[in-house]
């Protein structure tokens, strides 16, 4: 009796214990958002923080306008890109993945997701910054593309392998075409989850660093001229943060906060999306 | 269920529209491939001139020194290596037991806040963690953790002081963090997939939550928690930013893990866009190639590690 007395109490301190180790690992997520909060609202809260361009030190009223639609322009170039190829790409996974040409597909893109992205902003720098002669936004959106594509492809391929098999045989059985099918049914069935794929792609591009530091560069201008160096949120961050300036610290901290705000808006959009596909999935 | 379509749609009566797709899909997902073999073959084409001239010597030398044009890759190998090791040393516990969480049936209430939460910590950017780690948690490390540890148990070597608010140990704890999402959302997906069976014969037998845990779940999906751990490896040796931000900067291979440093990543974010002439870019691309060349490798068994165990533990 007591022998089992014991098991129980050690199930049910290993399972506080496992409840203990979650509530630790939450603990930065909780700091990481209070201390970008506390510190990037007063340079945040200000009305010319988003209209105004950055200035130098000692002279009030800078602003980071330039790095927010530097960010949009850089990150919405890349979606052009990874978007429409990822979601063809992962169509094809979902459609016809069986042979051993999909495996090689799915293997890269795995295997891509973990590229590290510092690699990827040396390889835009290597074929568009040294034929151009000058850091350009294009090449900026093209290492960030990279980075997205495995993602899009990836959700595309699991939000149509969501769809029922019931979709695609009674529209065969109608004598559609398959490709008919796979547009006209299939995709539109899937759309939520693709859309949910890109926005996580979108999200995780915007955050990036490393591939913007010898494509985009920074440019402390205002620029919307994608052959030319662009700023852009995180690269503000990066470099004020480790300046000895209090004033563009503290640009740093309102322009991190600017970023996680956008960053985890999009997340939370996404996984709202994905909470509708699921549902309109099940109804199928 | 879906292959058996497949076949019925090869057949010859199948007009030529419906190969056309195939084809034009399947043309356009080779991207992916494609861009990993771009990725490599630029890398290399760029770092020739360095390879050239060290040879695979540049991987063991420890001299960095732009003036003289001569380069060595072991400081930055040694920094990957040891920020990567102390990071997943200290995720694996907690990320198994987030997964062991996660894994649970049923997301309501607090365990469905908890799983958001961790979800949430994988996608606040990079260098909002750098910004954290350096004005908050590095400054924190320094006073509660490496200054006591230094003075009790400094006599052992690579707990040696004086401690650096910017360290090696630094690194590691923003990498700890950044890397635990993955490790958990990995495992969980592991852990998920043994199949119930198997847990309710635990549980019938009478073994409590914990005894089936220990003896039945965790070993059977054993070998995808290491796979979800190497993958989370490969992510914590390919990190930049964050680690750029509080791990020092110095060329050098110190004794204590409380010293600066520098890793193969951060060195290239440092150095690139200053480095001039020909070999000095291209060491620094080298340095790059070696990273995403483990990088990938360590990605492709980690792989091949999870996917193998979802499939034995299915079949």
């Amino acid at each position: 009796m007591s022998h089992n007395f014991w098991r129980r109490i050690k199930s049910t301190a290993a399972l506080s214990a496992i409840y203990a180790l979650t509530g630790l690992a939450l603990v930065p997520l909780g700091l990481v958002l209070w201390y970008t909060i506390a510190k990037g609202l007063p340079a945040a809260s200000h009305p010319e923080f988003y209209v105004n361009v950055e200035r130098p030190v000692g002279i009030p009223g800078a602003g980071i306008s330039n790095a927010i639609v530097g960010t949009a322009m850089m990150v919405g170039m890349a979606s052009l890109i990874a978007i429409p190829v990822g979601v063809i790409g992962g169509v094809y996974l979902a459609e016809y993945g069986h042979g051993r040409w999909a495996g090689w597909v799915r293997l890269a893109s795995d295997v891509l997701v973990g590229a590290p992205s510092i690699a990827l902003g040396l390889v835009a720098y290597a074929i568009i910054v040294v034929p151009l002669h000058h850091y350009s936004a294009i090449s900026a959106s093209v290492a960030l593309s990279i980075l997205m594509l495995p993602v899009v492809i990836r959700t595309t391929e699991s939000a149509v392998g969501l769809i029922p098999g019931g979709l695609r045989e009674s529209g065969l059985a109608l004598g559609l075409p398959r490709w008919r099918v796979s547009l006209q049914l299939i995709v539109p069935a899937a759309a939520p989850g693709v859309i949910t794929g890109a926005l996580l792609a979108v999200a995780r591009a915007a955050g990036e660093t490393a591939p913007l530091l010898f494509t985009g560069f920074g440019n402390p201008l205002w620029s919307v001229d994608p052959t030319h160096a662009m700023s852009a949120l995180p690269l503000i961050v990066f470099r004020g943060a480790l300046t000895p300036y209090k004033e563009l610290q503290d640009q740093a901290w309102g322009a991190a906060l600017v970023l996680v705000t956008m960053v985890l808006a999009i997340n939370l959009a996404s996984r709202w999306v994905l909470r509708r596909q699921i549902r309109l999935a099940g109804q199928l | 269920m879906a292959a058996a379509v497949d076949t019925s749609l090869k057949a010859p009566t199948a007009p030529k529209t419906q190969d056309r797709y195939r084809t034009l899909t399947a043309l356009v997902s080779c991207a992916a491939p494609a861009a990993l073999i771009v990725i490599v073959l630029t890398l290399l084409q760029q770092a020739a001139p360095a390879i050239s001239k060290f040879g695979s010597a540049f991987l063991v030398r420890s001299t960095w020194n732009p003036v003289t044009l001569d380069f060595g890759a072991l400081p930055f190998i040694y920094g990957t290596a040891v920020t990567s090791a102390i990071a997943l040393a200290i995720a694996l516990p907690v990320g198994v037991a987030v997964s062991l969480m996660l894994a649970e049936p049923g997301a309501q209430g607090i365990r469905g806040a908890m799983g958001t939460g961790i979800e949430l910590l994988a996608a606040i950017p990079s260098v909002v963690y750098g910004i954290w780690a350096l004005y908050v948690l590095a400054p924190f490390s320094l006073k509660y953790i490496e200054t006591p540890v230094t003075e009790h148990l400094g006599f052992i070597g690579f707990l040696a002081g004086p401690p650096r608010q910017y360290s090696f140990f630094s690194a590691s704890l923003v990498l700890a963090i950044m890397i635990l999402p993955t490790l958990a959302a990995v495992s969980r997906d592991v852990i998920r997939a043994v199949p119930r069976g198997l847990r309710e014969s635990s549980v019938a037998l009478g073994a409590t939550w914990w005894e089936t845990t220990w003896r039945v779940v965790l070993p059977t999906a054993r070998a995808g928690i290491f796979g979800a751990t190497v993958l989370a490896l490969g992510r914590a040796l390919g990190e930049t930013i964050a680690v750029t931000m509080v791990i020092g900067n110095r060329d050098e291979i110190p004794p204590s893990i409380f010293s600066p440093g520098y890793t193969l990543a951060s060195k290239i974010a440092n150095e690139f866009s200053e480095a001039t002439g020909t070999l000095y870019p291209a060491a620094l691309v080298e340095l790059g190639l070696v990273l995403i060349l483990v990088t990938l490798t360590v990605n492709l068994i980690a792989l091949l590690l999870v996917r193998s165990t979802q499939a034995r533990i299915a079949a």
